[in-house]
């Protein structure tokens, strides 16, 4: 058998994370262990931004395919995984101190949270259904780990453990799924997955198909958190250490949008009509009992969780629509609403101080009294994850329904709006709380870290600036998914 | 006389009742031997497909290490059965209708008017010198290098994950290291000062 | 003659011949390790200057049948609480591997009871199984020794199959093949050819991990009589202890038979290619070479336990992880990068 070098080109942003990700530990090993490891941190930071240097460098808006077709490079895999360094080096920049209070700032946290990245990664460029499993699992053992990384908290191991097993029940449906439609149709490769289901297979083989997708579908929807199988995002999100709750709610959603892309769209695409009709279901559900049991939370994590659940029906939306531009949408919806999430979380971590956690709505009262720069920034973050017209989430929710009704899917995009301006009576609660009652106890300004104060200013300007001016970001989307 | 089929019967019926007893076997640790038991008959299946290494591997990798490690950790837990057991009768009628739906499900989709043997004959068998080791091997590194080189890093990831969560210097515990131990030295312990030499006191002042 | 025997063997049915070959290979088996146990006292006894057994038979020759037949009389005592399944099934387990994986030992060329591909494969996956009958009858026997002596002999078990395996790792690469028969037919050529010398850091650590898998002195933590009593096999008496005792000398047989077919060219006469000295032992036969290196490194492990005092369990364990493993890692490469540089004489 001739063995042919692949192209390593392509995969020089993977590799040299990995290579990073082991050269932190060993710098873990040897450095001076009575000082904190700063240095790790600002290691880890330099990769990521390395990594998008050499992410863009490679770049050529061409589709690159190899290792035998197991990974692909195209112009949406590089913005997806650029915004993936962004948010990944904010999310580190943001829990810094943090991690620090909690006596979790430690070495494995940033090298977990870098190979975590390499498992997005993975999962954006997967071309093959065998690195979109590992990928997965890459990803998702680093974030367990990161989960039960505080073991004094008793809500953080049980977090960890909930998430944990839910999310192995979510990989074995996957793989259950992903080893049916390697059954029916005798590939791995996505690619060739799509032509041989194009080609129109027996009715046997159609059957099993549609088993595989929906076993699949279910698998993703774990991951993804999608109602139904939404259980353990509350739980997890409530638990973790905010700082990690902010890493998981922002930088692996994207990879999970990649992850339905590549799986249902490109390999599946051609059962469209199979796999429509349970996201439809999934969506609706999602969407409605997110924003209805998001109103009864009385604590922020809680809240912001259900609201994930909320938007993760958004993000299906633009995948129902089955159109360019709807997954044009869905991608633009995801990266905006990985923007905000990290945004609302860092400020509960802005908030909290040594041995307290703002993560009540409490906590939130009175906050213009005691510092109104940074109660405009969460009225930002507010409205645009609630769709206030002119903020950012409102032009990611308008382009979704606009691909939805382009679709002729009028009813569900009505579905939407109503269930989005429930949803909106809970964000703009927080908004009342901040300006129009007074402060609980504490009345004293927030001091926070100097790098926490300016991620969460430059993330609440770049939210801002996005909703005044949206069009670079959907243009973006636009071309990464080849729609100019 | 094919003993092949046999074989298979009497493996898959092993493998079946074993699997099913390590989930309704009371005590722990027979859960686990169970398990071991169903990973073996699940590796001598394996070779009646003719895949060797894989059934080796499987023997050598699950039974030999992973359920060792197992049967360790079971071993030293006291587990409170009637505890684990309180939420079975509450849980019990739910799980078994669902169980049963997803059977019957999978059963309509999977049954044997699809998957009978008409549809998928018996695959060729290999000559006997054929290797399916040499057959692994020679895709493994190169067809699926990338995948592979993935698998070692989530072996990687899992060594980190499971050491720094579990390695932890409880400040309040107390533990002697025995490497310590040894090599302490008398330079260490005892300090030898040179001094005058004394006069010999009488016995009367040395009991004060 | 031979034709006669030859046609009458061809009408015995398949089932009946296959029992038959293992009668013959387990039988000698068993000998051999009422006779190592006699070895083992004697050689023991010069070395601390004293005879060993002499009273029973000719130079105490029948000591190890008087030892046989006393433990077989001997009643079997289960403890009280003790789980009685798994107290029997322990020592039934550890016997068991010791005896199938002398399957596909090659005793000469084409002497061998199941000729597999996997060969090499087959007697890891095996030998790792041996560590449950200790780890079961140390759970089982319901006695804090018995339960301390099967984890330390779990974890003594589990960390040097990985020295161990990495080892064999290095002789399949050496060899290009799992076959264990292909494996001595590699090494053919002179005592130089044997793997022994590009190998041997690999013969080295393939050893003592053998000696460590086997739980014999210096490793005999798990037994450990001066802290521990006897470890995992405290409760046990009778036909039971005595299954113990014959699993852990036919493993040592086993690593002894694995370690010369492996590294010391199993059946190859040493002076293959000498010409003189070819011709002038041309009539001993592969089998009897390969039972010369075997007892030479039987011998190896009797004058372990003569010699060194027991390894502190932490010593062990950091032989094992830190300098063992390391071992075989590095020169696993150099062995590769030797092969494919086509190293003379041995990789050409």
């Amino acid at each position: 058998m001739n063995f042919e070098i692949p192209n390593f080109a392509p995969a020089v942003p993977e590799i040299f994370v990995l290579i990073m990700a082991c050269a932190m530990l060993l710098v873990e090993v040897y450095r001076d262990q009575s000082k904190d490891c700063t240095i790790i941190y600002i290691l880890s930071l330099v990769t990521l931004a390395i990594a998008a240097a050499l992410t863009l460098a490679l770049d050529n808006g061409k589709t690159q395919i190899t290792f035998d077709g197991m990974f692909v490079s195209d112009s949406m895999s590089s913005s997806l995984k650029l915004f993936t360094y962004l948010i990944t080096g904010a999310v580190l920049v943001y829990s810094r101190k943090y991690l620090m209070e909690r006596d979790i700032f430690k070495g494995e946290y940033f090298v977990l949270a870098l190979f975590s990245v390499l498992g997005m990664m993975v999962m954006i460029s997967a071309h093959n259904t065998l690195a979109i499993y590992m990928g997965l699992e890459l990803m998702s053992l680093c974030l367990y780990a990161m989960v039960a990384m505080r073991r004094d908290s008793r809500e953080a191991i049980e977090a960890a453990m909930k998430y944990f097993v839910l999310g192995a029940l979510g990989s074995g449906m996957l793989l259950y799924g992903l080893s049916i439609l390697y059954g029916a149709t005798g590939t791995l490769d996505i690619s060739e997955m799509a032509t041989i289901i194009s080609a129109g297979l027996s009715e046997q083989d159609q059957l099993v198909l549609m088993l595989g997708v929906t076993f699949s579908i279910v698998g993703l929807a774990f991951k993804l958190g999608a109602v139904p199988f939404h259980m353990w995002v509350p739980d997890v999100y409530h638990g973790a250490p905010t700082a990690v709750t902010l890493f998981i709610s922002s930088a692996p959603k994207l990879a999970a949008f990649a992850l339905v892309m590549r799986l249902l769209v490109e390999g599946t695409g051609d059962l469209i009509e199979h796999w429509q009709s349970m996201l439809v279901f999934l969506a609706i559900l999602s969407i409605a009992i997110g924003n209805l049991v998001a109103i009864a939370q009385t604590n922020m994590k809680r809240m912001l969780a259900y609201s994930a659940i909320a938007h993760i029906g958004f993000l299906l939306f633009g995948i129902i629509a089955g159109s360019g531009n709807g997954y044009a949408s869905s991608m633009f919806y995801i990266i905006a609403y990985a923007l905000m999430s990290m945004g609302g979380f860092g400020m509960i971590i802005l908030l909290s101080k040594k041995g307290f956690e703002a993560d009540t709505l409490e906590d939130f009262k009175g906050l213009n009294d005691r510092s109104p720069w940074y109660a405009f920034i969460m009225l930002i973050l507010m409205f645009s994850m609630a769709g206030v017209p002119i903020s950012l989430g409102f032009w990611a929710k308008l382009a979704v329904l606009q691909a939805l009704v382009e679709s002729g899917f009028v009813w569900l995009a009505v579905a939407a709006v109503i269930f989005s301006v429930i949803g909106a009576f809970y964000y703009l609660r927080i908004v009342w709380y901040m300006y129009f009652e007074k402060p609980a106890d504490d009345v004293t300004p927030i001091s926070s870290g100097i790098d926490v104060r300016i991620a969460a200013s430059i993330n609440g300007l770049a939210i801002l600036l996005l909703g005044i001016f949206p069009a670079s970001l959907t243009t973006m989307c636009d071309v990464a998914l080849g729609l100019y | 006389m094919n003993i092949e089929p046999i074989l298979f019967y009497l493996f898959s019926t092993i493998l079946v009742i074993s699997a099913g007893a390590v989930v309704t076997v009371r005590n722990p640790v027979f859960a686990a031997l169970l398990l071991v038991l169903a990973f073996f008959t699940c590796a001598s299946l394996w070779i009646l497909l003719e895949a060797e290494f894989l059934a080796l591997t499987l023997v050598l990798v699950y039974v030999g290490a992973v359920m060792v490690l197992f049967l360790f950790v079971v071993m030293m837990l006291d587990i409170n059965l009637t505890q684990i057991n309180e939420g079975f009768t509450k849980y019990a009628a739910p799980g078994i209708i669902i169980a049963a739906i997803i059977v019957i499900e999978i059963g309509l989709v999977l049954g044997a008017d699809k998957f009978g043997l008409e549809h998928y004959p018996n695959p060729v068998g290999h000559d006997a010198d054929y290797s399916n080791t040499k057959e692994i091997g020679n895709v493994l590194y190169t067809v699926y290098l990338y995948p592979f080189e993935l698998a070692a890093v989530i072996l990687v990831v899992a060594i980190i994950a499971a050491i720094s969560l579990a390695q932890r210097r409880r400040r309040d515990s107390k533990y002697q290291d025995p490497s310590q131990q040894v090599l302490v030295r008398r330079e260490d312990r005892v300090r030898i000062i040179k001094m005058a030499s004394e006069k010999r006191r009488s016995s009367g002042e040395e009991d004060s | 003659m031979i034709e006669l025997l030859q046609s009458i063997w061809a009408e015995v049915p398949l089932v009946l011949q296959i029992v038959l070959k293992i009668v013959v290979i387990v039988v000698p088996i068993m000998l051999s390790v009422a006779y190592l146990t006699l070895a083992e006292r004697k050689v023991i006894g010069y070395v601390q200057v004293r005879i060993g057994p002499n009273r029973v038979g000719p130079r105490g020759l029948l000591q190890p049948i008087a030892d046989g037949l006393k433990l077989a009389l001997k009643e079997i005592i289960i403890p009280t609480n003790a789980n009685r399944f798994l107290f029997i099934l322990g020592p039934l387990l550890a016997l068991a591997p010791a005896l199938a994986a002398w399957a596909v030992i090659p005793f000469s060329e084409n002497v061998i009871l199941a000729d597999i591909d996997a060969g090499l494969l087959y007697v890891l996956a095996l030998a790792s199984l041996s560590v449950y009958g200790i780890i079961l009858a140390g759970w089982a026997s319901n006695s804090k020794y018995a339960l301390l002596g099967a984890i330390r002999s779990g974890a003594q078990m589990v960390s040097y199959e990985i020295a161990m395996g990495f080892a064999l790792v290095g002789v399949l690469l050496a060899a290009g093949s799992l076959n264990l028969q292909d494996i001595v037919l590699a090494q053919e050529g002179s005592i130089i050819h044997w793997f022994w010398l590009p190998l041997l850091p690999l013969f080295l650590v393939y050893f003592i991990s053998g000696v460590a898998e086997t739980n014999r002195a210096p490793f005999d933590v798990s037994e450990g009589e001066s802290e521990i009593v006897a470890g995992f096999h405290v409760e046990y008496s009778g036909m039971a202890f005595a299954m113990f005792f014959l699993a852990e000398y036919a493993n040592m047989i086993l690593v002894a038979a694995l370690t010369a077919l492996m590294f010391l060219g199993g059946w190859l006469s040493p002076f293959q290619g000498i010409p003189g000295l070819e011709y002038l032992f041309s009539w001993i036969p592969g089998f009897g070479w390969l039972l010369i290196k075997m007892a030479v490194l039987l011998f190896l492990f009797l004058w372990f336990r003569a010699t060194f005092p027991r390894y502190r369990y932490d010593q062990i364990m950091r032989l094992g992880w830190k300098v063992l493993i390391p071992v075989t890692i590095v020169w696993l490469l150099v062995v590769a990068v030797a092969v494919l540089a086509q190293l003379a004489p041995w990789f050409d």
